[in-house]
């Protein structure tokens, strides 16, 4: 699709984030919240106080879950490949569980949200996890753990 | 009523975007972040687009008083770079690099990829609480 780059998806990448985009649309215009995926999930689970009630944040995730199973009914299977070791995820499960709260936010919430708002804060977090996101993957490849 | 119904719909639309998108693939957004290796720019599509829309929402949004089905905005205020900000975005950055998931395609992936989206799941869950005891301790 796009030279040089013969794994891209940039139609279906751009088509997927114009629904992630109107998904967020809704959160905003519809109850006024944002639709951060780190802290719908904290409250949610009962480990935060602030955001939408609970239940409606539970709401959410329960969506989430049926969104993904949805489209593997229909226009799937989705296409994945995982960590050659699964227990990668443990270590990585967590950090972006402290992370996402220490920092307030996500991809969903910083990213999408709040660069889109043009706030300062989301666009410095969004510079920051990016490039730990590139030193990572940069140093698991030098140590031969590429995959 | 309705506004958990608003919640559920908006869960919906996000978890298919995300399927439709390829980010629920962690080699694709391993990718997006292998930038000296063999780059895949699909994610920057994604975010184009996702934020495409919501600057088309943000425009609608300072043009009214109140949501649709609630009685005020609750946006953060805090304009604040401080540490736990920087702190924790690195914290998310090396755990997305490592495992290529976020907190959204991970849940969404628990209906299709139950095994590894449990284990990313459960121990972001984990992360999340501990965090929350440091926190408790510190205030």
């Amino acid at each position: 699709m796009i030279p040089g780059f013969p794994y891209a998806q940039p139609i279906e990448g751009f088509l997927g984030g114009l629904l992630i985009g109107l998904a967020a649309a809704i959160m905003l215009l519809g109850i006024g919240r944002i639709a951060g995926i780190s802290g719908l999930l904290a409250r949610a689970s009962g480990m935060s106080d602030s955001g939408p009630k609970q239940s409606i944040a539970l709401m959410f995730i329960i969506g989430l879950v049926i969104g993904g199973g949805l489209f593997s009914l229909t226009l799937g299977p989705i296409e994945v490949r995982y960590p050659p070791n699964l227990w990668w995820l443990v270590p990585a499960g967590l950090v972006v569980g402290i992370g996402t709260r220490l920092g307030s936010g996500c991809t969903s919430g910083h990213g999408v949200c709040g660069m889109s708002r043009l706030s300062r804060r989301s666009i410095i977090a969004t510079l920051t996890f990016m490039v730990a996101g590139f030193a990572t993957v940069a140093l698991v490849n030098l140590s031969g753990g590429g995959w | 009523m309705k506004r958990h119904m608003i919640g559920l719909v908006s869960g919906v639309v996000f978890g298919f975007g995300l399927a439709l998108s390829g980010m629920m693939n962690p080699a694709r957004v391993r990718g997006f972040l292998d930038i000296f290796g063999h780059w895949d720019p699909t994610l920057a599509f994604v975010m184009g687009g996702a934020m495409l829309i919501m600057a088309l929402a943000w425009a609608f949004q300072r043009r009214t008083i109140k949501p649709a089905c609630a009685e005020e905005y609750h946006l953060p205020g805090t304009k604040r770079i401080d540490a736990r900000l920087l702190i924790g975005a690195g914290l998310f950055g090396a755990g997305w690099g490592l495992g290529g998931l976020c907190p959204g395609p991970a849940i969404a992936s628990l209906g299709t990829q139950f095994v590894p989206a449990a284990i990313f799941c459960a121990s972001m869950l984990v992360g999340m609480l501990l965090f929350r005891a440091w926190d408790s301790r510190m205030s």
